[in-house]
């Protein structure tokens, strides 16, 4: 409870002692290297920290598939692609909206085929003999229905292991019905997480759509916005600050998106990540086949989204646009402050954890030390190490046999379109003045010595970690949160956010603020026992005086 | 529109599949395991298989829903995945120590063909099973039948692993509720208990997902029907299977196995099935129905009565399970109902017959493959209906259509009430028609002009 005074607090290795003491031999030594404290290191260096390795068979674990994160995460938030499932029903069903992209045609007129679910529901019959013909014949109907611009086919387990050649398909049926067709082999068993699935998703949008229509977006300064699913509509809010300030988004990988902006992708000069881990590869790819610089932008948390839109005006080094970013952020701040500073008496010295995804359970550490809050622990759930340690190690990250299935795109600049935006001066001057091109110094760099910084978080970890620390709020998914909130915990998650939102940006870190404050001092937790809990002796008042 | 893209035109579809009617086996088998006390589900395949449905599990029943994994990787789908349930079951009896494993396949280990029993047999060799612990299994590949499939598959596996027969019969009833809300099965042993029944019930998920908030978490609750009762229906009087689809297998397996003799009756939803349950009970069990239930059911012929000028002639689109839809559709003739179109997307041959047994005059009905709610929905959009009954994701075409909606089946995702209020017997079918009842109300009152809005119905 909020109230209860805390007793002292145990060190973060005895804390891992006792998790990991519970586990067999083998599964504790592997464990060990995923819970590490922040402060552990070498002076000044993160400490490493075993991430993106497979999830331990029979352990609880919060992760999903490559399926998810492919078709779910990546082409989920797109509108006006067909996405057909190749496979047993299960797959489409358990995607279809379900991760609550949000997404608004400019018009009734305009394709949306977010609230559809598209699937071969694969028999018996076509696992043993093949269930191409079904494929060929499931994406001829689609476009028979809906003449769409574009459709997907997105295979699952048992499309792998039959052999179905789902590219061949994509390619027969492309050059037939003269639209895009292309698929993608994101099995669900590829990979570790749903982080192989972003990579697959990813690799197949730049090969397939990206630099395929030169159209030049109107708009002084052009941008795309890269990793930013708009679930609850935080695209809306980040999209409704661009514009005030004057910057044009091109495209969105994936929130709110179209076709259309991927097609165009390449005329943006600057890009800007927001989730690290599911994209910056597509930054780099961007960087090196068309020029474009990328950075990496935080617009969860109002001094983050402040931070983020001065970043991108000072790339641009516009005078009229940095004195316009200055004076939205004058207009905006107000009003979050008013908020920060009316929740504070309730919020200030509250404690979280946050273990979500691989980015948010670092995104969202602003918000709540906006409102005074320390984050006790976090961790992702499909993160690599430079997510956690920054993207200095990754020349050091060990490439194992489950990265190495994942394919890597050789990327060389476009004969017609490769332009460089800056020059490598520009560039470096931009750096010396304190300016983090291409640069994301991950999770641990942010969080307070002695920390526990905890890779996929399994549901026996969680409940010691709550037992051990009692934290006033714990942020995961779905899945965590009714055996977290049984606990007496408020439990908020931040893949769906309970059906809020948004959180990104000023108007989002008001709902946050407000959101936050209800949970943490929502009333519920103290129904939990009844009177006769509470005071279970008999006492000498028991008969009617 | 949500699903702008919907044509009137229906063109004959043979692969594509669009807003399906059903889902895989496994949720089933994995819903279906959570009946057993003391029982952790185990999902061998890929982790995604396993995340889906807990999610799944948990946006519907708002509760806890711990099952595991084997986490298959590249190389366990072409080596097979052996090594990993061998480590899973090692860890899982480690770690959360449940009295059973119940490991149901996926499209993937199902495709590899992994032999469950083998592995469990050697994980038991290797001393991975602590003694008096139990692992169980269900062949549950996605690629055949659905959801509702893999519910029975899992039930008809509890009778194979673990009734027996001992030739001392034990006076009791067993009941196979089907897949239905762990209040209902709470309801069903509500009554029996009424007509002092003597029952077994399995499996039982009332009291584990429907629990209490406490501040304190059990992984494993005290609800659930124990391996001893489970394995006791061996010896019973009879056994009630409630639903062709999703408990006859089990009771009849129970028939050869342990020659408990069975009858397969419709799921008690609805007047006249809730009638031929407590009739049938009282048969086998040699007993007599209490006048507690007679007055119960008194009060529901007493709704009916009250409010049939509002429920008469109205026109119903149905989607759902078929164990469910059989009796939904004879309870809305009871009430004058008139079901339009009827949708299922799990396979079977008896279903459109039942249907048309029970519906007079003309009814659309189609079940299995491409038998989904964008057919149902251009059905709609030809003949239109005063009324949906579906699941959650009918709200899309209940917006779009503005016809109203009343939530049954599987996934709720969005209202409460479905875990802790019946609709078996008699008070659940009061509820049914109170649902019905509010929504055809509520439109009527948003509808009518000033002049005609009534404050007396």
């Amino acid at each position: 409870m909020a109230t209860t005074k805390k007793k002292a607090l145990p060190t973060p290795e005895q804390v891992k002692q006792e998790i990991i003491s519970k586990y067999p031999p083998k599964v504790a030594r592997k464990r060990a290297k995923q819970i590490v404290a922040v402060g552990e290191g070498e002076e000044g260096c993160a400490p490493e920290i075993m991430a993106n390795v497979r999830t331990i068979p029979g352990i609880l674990t919060m992760r999903g598939c490559t399926y998810a994160g492919c078709k779910g995460v990546i082409l989920g938030p797109t509108r006006d692609i067909v996405n057909i499932t190749h496979g047993p029903i299960g797959c489409g069903f358990y995607s279809w909206l379900t991760r609550r992209n949000q997404t608004r045609p400019p018009s009734p007129e305009h394709p949306n085929y977010m609230p559809y679910c598209f699937s071969t529901d694969m028999q018996d019959e076509d696992i043993i003999f093949g269930g191409e013909k079904k494929l060929r014949a499931a994406v001829q109907e689609a476009y028979d229905l809906f003449h769409p611009q574009a459709i997907a086919i997105f295979s699952t387990c048992p499309v792998g292991l039959i052999g179905d050649d789902v590219h061949a398909v994509a390619k027969e049926m492309k050059e037939k019905l003269g639209i895009n067709v292309f698929a993608f082999s994101c099995e669900g068993y590829k990979g570790v997480s749903q982080s192989a699935g972003h990579h697959i998703a990813n690799n197949q949008i730049f090969k397939h759509v990206v630099g395929t229509d030169d159209t030049q977006p109107a708009g002084k300064f052009k941008i795309t916005m890269l990793g930013e699913y708009n679930i609850g509509g935080d695209a809306f809010e980040i999209e409704r600050l661009l514009d005030k300030c004057g910057i044009t988004l091109v495209a969105s990988f994936s929130g709110n998106s179209t076709y259309d902006q991927f097609a165009r992708a390449h005329t943006a000069d600057l890009c800007t990540v927001m989730c690290h881990r599911s994209i910056n590869y597509v930054a780099d790819m961007l960087e090196q086949k068309y020029g474009i610089p990328w950075i990496k932008v935080n617009f969860i948390g109002a001094k983050a989204t402040a931070k983020s839109l001065r970043r991108i005006a000072q790339y641009f080094g516009d005078k009229a646009l940095i004195e316009k970013v200055e004076a939205v952020i004058a207009e905006e701040l107000p009003a979050v402050e008013a908020v920060a500073a009316e929740v504070a008496p309730r919020t200030t010295g509250k404690t979280a954890m946050l273990f979500v995804g691989g980015s948010r359970a670092h995104h969202y550490q602003d918000l709540f030390s906006e409102m005074g809050m320390k984050t006790l622990s976090a961790g992702y759930e499909f993160a690599h190490r430079d997510d956690y340690e920054g993207r200095s190690v990754i020349p050091t990250i060990k490439v194992d046999a489950d990265s190495r299935n994942i394919e890597e795109l050789e990327v060389v600049p476009d004969e017609k379109r490769f332009k460089p935006r800056k020059s490598e001066a520009e560039l470096k001057a931009l750096q010396e003045q304190g300016f983090p091109y291409k640069d994301y110094e991950g999770m641990m760099a942010q969080m307070e010595k002695s920390s526990l910084v905890i890779d996929d978080l399994n549901q026996y970890e969680a409940e010691k970690l709550i037992e051990i620390y009692k934290p006033d709020v714990f942020c995961a998914g779905i899945k965590e949160k009714f055996s977290v909130q049984k606990l007496g915990i408020p439990m908020k998650q931040l893949h769906s956010y309970d059906s809020g939102g948004p959180y990104a940006g000023f108007k989002g870190a008001i709902n946050f603020y407000h959101e936050i404050d209800r949970l943490v001092n929502s009333k519920v937790w103290g129904y939990m026992k009844a009177p006769w809990q509470k005071n279970p002796e008999l006492s000498a008042t028991y008969v009617w005086e | 529109m949500l699903l702008r893209h919907t044509p009137p035109e229906i063109a004959d579809r043979k692969a594509l599949t669009a807003n399906p009617a059903k889902t895989c086996q496994p949720i089933g088998a994995m819903y279906a395991a959570f009946g057993i006390k003391g029982c952790l589900p185990h999902s061998h395949g890929s982790q995604g298989c396993c995340a889906y449905h807990r999610s799944a599990l948990t946006r519907h029943y708002k509760e806890p829903v711990s099952a595991t994994t084997s986490s298959f990787t590249e190389g366990s789908s072409v080596f097979g995945g052996q090594s990993n349930l061998l480590s899973a079951l090692e860890n899982i009896f480690t770690v959360y120590e449940p009295d059973v494993v119940a490991v149901h396949t996926t499209c993937l280990s199902e495709t590899i063909g992994d032999d469950i029993p083998q592995i469990a047999d050697k994980a038991k060799k290797e001393g991975k099973v602590p003694e008096g612990k139990h692992v169980i299994h269900a062949n549950t590949p996605s690629y055949v039948g659905s959801h509702v499939t893999g519910f029975s598959n899992m039930v008809r596996g509890m009778v194979k692993y673990f009734s027996e027969g001992t030739g001392r019969r034990n006076g009791k009833i067993n009941i196979i509720p089907g897949w239905v809300e762990p209040a209902d099965m709470e309801e069903l042993k509500r009554l029996a208990g009424m007509m002092d029944v003597k029952t077994i019930l399995f499996p039982d998920t009332s009291g584990v997902m429907n629990g209490p908030l406490t501040g304190e978490y059990a992984m494993f609750p005290e609800g659930g029907a124990t391996v001893e009762d489970i394995r006791d229906a061996g010896n019973s009087m009879g056994t009630l299977a409630l639903g062709e689809w999703a408990s006859a297998d089990a009771a009849r397996l129970l028939d050869t196995k342990c020659k408990v003799p069975c009858k397969v009756l419709d799921l008690p939803i609805g007047l006249a099935a809730t009638d031929r349950f407590i009739d049938t009970l009282r048969l086998v069990a040699g007993t007599t129905v209490p006048d507690t239930i007679a007055f119960e059911r008194g009060q529901l012929v007493d709704l009916i009565s009250d409010y049939h000028q509002w429920t008469y002639g109205k026109k119903v689109a149905l989607v759902g399970d078929p164990d469910q839809l059989i009796s939904l559709c004879e309870f809305l003739v009871t009430l004058d109902m008139k079901p339009a179109h009827v949708i299922t997307g799990t396979p079977g041959k008896r279903f459109e017959e039942r249907i048309r047994e029970i519906v007079p005059g003309d009814v659309n009905v189609k079940a299995g493959q491409q038998a989904d709610m964008f057919l149902l929905h251009q059905w709609m959009l030809n003949e239109p209906v005063d009324l949906i009954i579906g699941n959650t994701y009918c709200k899309y075409m209940a917006r779009d259509l503005d016809i109203p909606l009343v939530r049954h089946g599987f996934p709720i995702l969005d209202r409460p009430g479905h875990q802790y209020f019946p609709t078996a017997g008699y008070k659940g079918a009061m509820r049914i028609l109170e649902s019905i009842l509010y929504a055809i109300l509520d439109r009527k009152d948003r509808d009518d002009p000033e002049e005609t809005f009534e404050l007396v119905i």
